[in-house]
Order: structure tokens, then sequence, then C-alpha cells
């Protein structure tokens, strides 16, 4: 034990240079990035919900939506599905990677992206038949802000799936955790924008 | 402390209890009237705020996903403290990787700082060179004090295939009086063996 003790201390007198960095932190550093991240996304999310929230309080109007406004609440419905699949899928390709499976790790992330993308897709659309704009009164105003905004996050969502995607397919990524926190920070993040709809979606199109 | 959110993994069981919540209230919204729908989505607000409240806390029981690796690597996580470069521990880990491309973690549970870090933090460094001059590609962290959580966190990154830990003889262990190799039984679905060391003794030995 005690020669050991002192090969270990050769090996620091040994070493050259600035002292190794500390991280007090058990999380890695780019985890805890993506959840001080999040923790800042829910407080803005938080603004938004609270102006939501107030409006609605205070014009208190007989039915939600006001009138004239309508939602489609159907296909809002099917959107939130296809959102929460998403999820899915970008776990199966965490889980695929973990278990060293490659192939899955890209078809759980082309899906995922195709899904989001779906779900970009299906927003855009509504917002150009939903027949009023951010202009039209209060809730027209607040509507599009929450929506618009998770919207947002939902592309900065793929930007990062894109990357991780490009980086599978070019063979990155591997069973160890360390070796494929590139999926797994966008994947926080993606189940953060799904959360987000869900509520975005019980508030403005069912409750 | 328990970060419920620090890993997709757990990101994923929180989309899928809220998703779940936001089922219901939809479900009971249909079926009865919007104001029945917020007061059960407050109440399960309020059901989810203490549930991650009492997560933080370490209150609830907590589960692992610890997968295999399946890239024909044997993974070994070694929790060990003041025993961790024991011959009885090391003995041990080299009978159980025998012939195989082995993987070791070695775990050293530790307070974040003060002599008793920098103390496992060495012993961590004396089991890994001791571990590598057996010829075994082995790492190490500095784990949660709670030898249990330390596992855990451990887990996370390192689907382990078994754990070995190793602890002082019976009368001298205080890791065996709180029952640690219990609970880690218990709570890991994965083979345990508990190695006794007793490191005075080996030195009585060798002198």
């Amino acid at each position: 034990m005690e020669s050991a003790t002192v090969a270990l201390g050769h090996a620091h007198e040994e070493h050259h240079g600035p002292p190794e960095a500390n991280q007090s932190s058990r999380m890695d550093r780019q985890t805890l990035g993506i959840l001080l991240f999040i923790v800042s996304e829910v407080m803005l999310f938080g603004a938004f919900f609270a102006a939501y929230f107030f409006l609605r309080v205070v014009v208190d109007p007989p039915t939600w939506p006001p009138e004239p406004f309508e939602l489609p609440v159907a296909v809002a419905g099917v959107n939130t599905a296809i959102l929460v699949s998403s999820s899915f899928t970008v776990h199966y390709a965490l889980e695929s990677i973990r278990r060293g499976n490659r192939t899955g790790l890209k078809l759980g992330l082309v899906l995922t992206w195709l899904l989001g993308a779906t779900f970009l897709f299906i927003q855009v659309n509504e917002y150009v038949h939903l027949g009023f704009s951010a202009r039209d009164l209060g809730f027209g105003s607040i509507f599009y802000s929450l929506t618009g905004l998770h919207g947002a996050h939902v592309f900065v969502g793929l930007c990062l799936l894109s990357f991780a995607t490009i980086r599978a397919f070019r063979g990155h990524f591997g069973p160890e955790a360390e070796n494929h926190l590139g999926v797994e920070v966008p994947g926080i993040y993606w189940h953060f924008v799904d959360i987000m709809w869900i509520i975005v979606f019980l508030s403005v199109y069912v409750l | 402390m328990h970060n419920p959110l620090r890993s997709e993994a757990d990101a994923f069981r929180w989309v899928m209890a809220i998703g779940a919540g936001a089922a219901t209230v939809i479900v009971l919204t249909l079926l009865t009237r919007p104001a029945v729908g917020v007061a059960w989505a407050a109440l399960l607000v309020g059901f989810g705020a203490g549930t991650a409240y009492g997560g933080l806390r370490g209150a609830l029981p907590r589960s692992v996903a610890a997968t295999s690796g399946r890239d024909g690597k044997y993974r070994i996580l070694v929790l060990a403290n003041e025993t961790a470069a024991g011959d009885a521990l090391l003995d041990q880990v080299r009978i159980r990787c025998g012939g195989r491309d082995c993987r070791i973690l070695v775990v050293t549970p530790a307070p974040d700082l003060g002599e008793a870090a920098e103390l496992a933090r060495q012993r961590m460094e004396l089991s890994l060179i001791a571990l590598g001059e057996l010829g075994l590609k082995a790492r190490g962290e500095i784990g949660a004090a709670d030898p249990n959580l330390a596992i855990e966190d451990a887990l996370r990154v390192f689907a382990a295939d078994e754990i070995v830990v190793s602890t002082h003889p019976p009368p001298r262990s205080r890791w065996l009086e709180s029952g640690v190799v219990e609970r880690a039984r218990e709570r890991f679905d994965l083979p345990i063996t508990h190695v006794i060391d007793d490191p005075a003794a080996e030195r009585a030995v060798r002198r």
C-alpha cells in the first residue's frame, strides 16, 4: 500500500501544466447544461402561461375561446399524438444505442425528425387556415405567442436532432454513456418540448 | 438528493406520466364540463409537484435501467472505498473477468469535498493502478456519499453485467452495519458479489 502511494506521488510530481479542472457535480456538464437551460425555458413558458391565464380570467367570457374565435381541436389532437409519438421514437433511439444497435439509433432519430417536422408542418398549416391573426384581440395575440413560442422550440429541437442524425449516420456514438451524450442531450430537450406541448394543448385547446 | 430529470430515460418517464395525466383530463372534460377538467388538472399538478419533491428528497424507490451493452464486453461495477486496492477485491475481479474482454468501473463513494473525498480519490487511483497491473481495463469515479445511490448513479452511465461490493469484515464495516449490500441486492436486478477485504490483516501478513 505504501509503495503504491509513493508511486502515485511520483505521478503527481511529473504532471505539468494547469491542474485538472474540478468537477464537483456528479452529472456530466452537457446534461447539467441542458437541465439549466430547460429550467430557464420553464420560466419563459411560465411567463407566457401566466399571461394566457391572466387574460382568460380577466376577460372571463361565457365560452373559451371567446367568440368569434374557433380552434381546430381535432387537428391539434392529432398533432399532439404525433409529437408524443416522437418521444417514443427518440427513446427507442437512445435505448438502441445503449444496446449497441446502430440501425435502431438511426431509425429512431430519423422517425423522430420526421414526426417533429410533420408536427411543425401541420401547425404552420393550421396557422394559415385559422382565420385570425396575432393582431386580432388579446386572444389572437396570446394564442400565436404561446403556440409560436412552442413551435420555435420544436424548430430548435429539429435542428439538434438533425445534428444528432447526421452524426449517427457518420458512425458517431457508442453504447457507453459518454459516447452518446450527443443523442441524450437532444433527447432530454425533445421530451421537454413534448411536455410543454401537452400543457399548451390542454390549456389552449381542451380546457 | 436525487435529480428526477438527470437522463433521457427520466425525462421520457415524465412525458409518459404527464401524457397519461393529460389523457384523463381530456376524457373528464369531454364527459363532464371544462371546470371539472380544470379541477382534476390542478389535482394532478399538485400530485406531480409532490412526487417531484419526494423524488428530489430521495423518498421514492428508484429504478435503474441497467441495460446490457451487448457489444461482447463484460462490464463489472466495483463499489469500494477503504478496501478499493485490497488483494481480495483485486483477486475477485480478476477471477470474474476470466479471459473475457472486461471493462471495469470502480466507484468510490465519498462526500463532495474535504479530506475524505481526497482519500477516496487516492484509493480509487490505487485500485485503478492495481487493476491496470493485472492487465484489466478499468476506469474510476467518485460516487455519491450514499453507496447505494453511488451504484444507482453509476448504472445510469455504465451498463454493468454484475456488481462487486467490497467491504471491511462485519465488525468494522459501516457499510455492512447500514445494510448497503442487502439494499443493493433488493434494489438492483444484477448479480452482486460481496467481497470481504481486510487491508490491515493483509499488511500484517506482508510484514
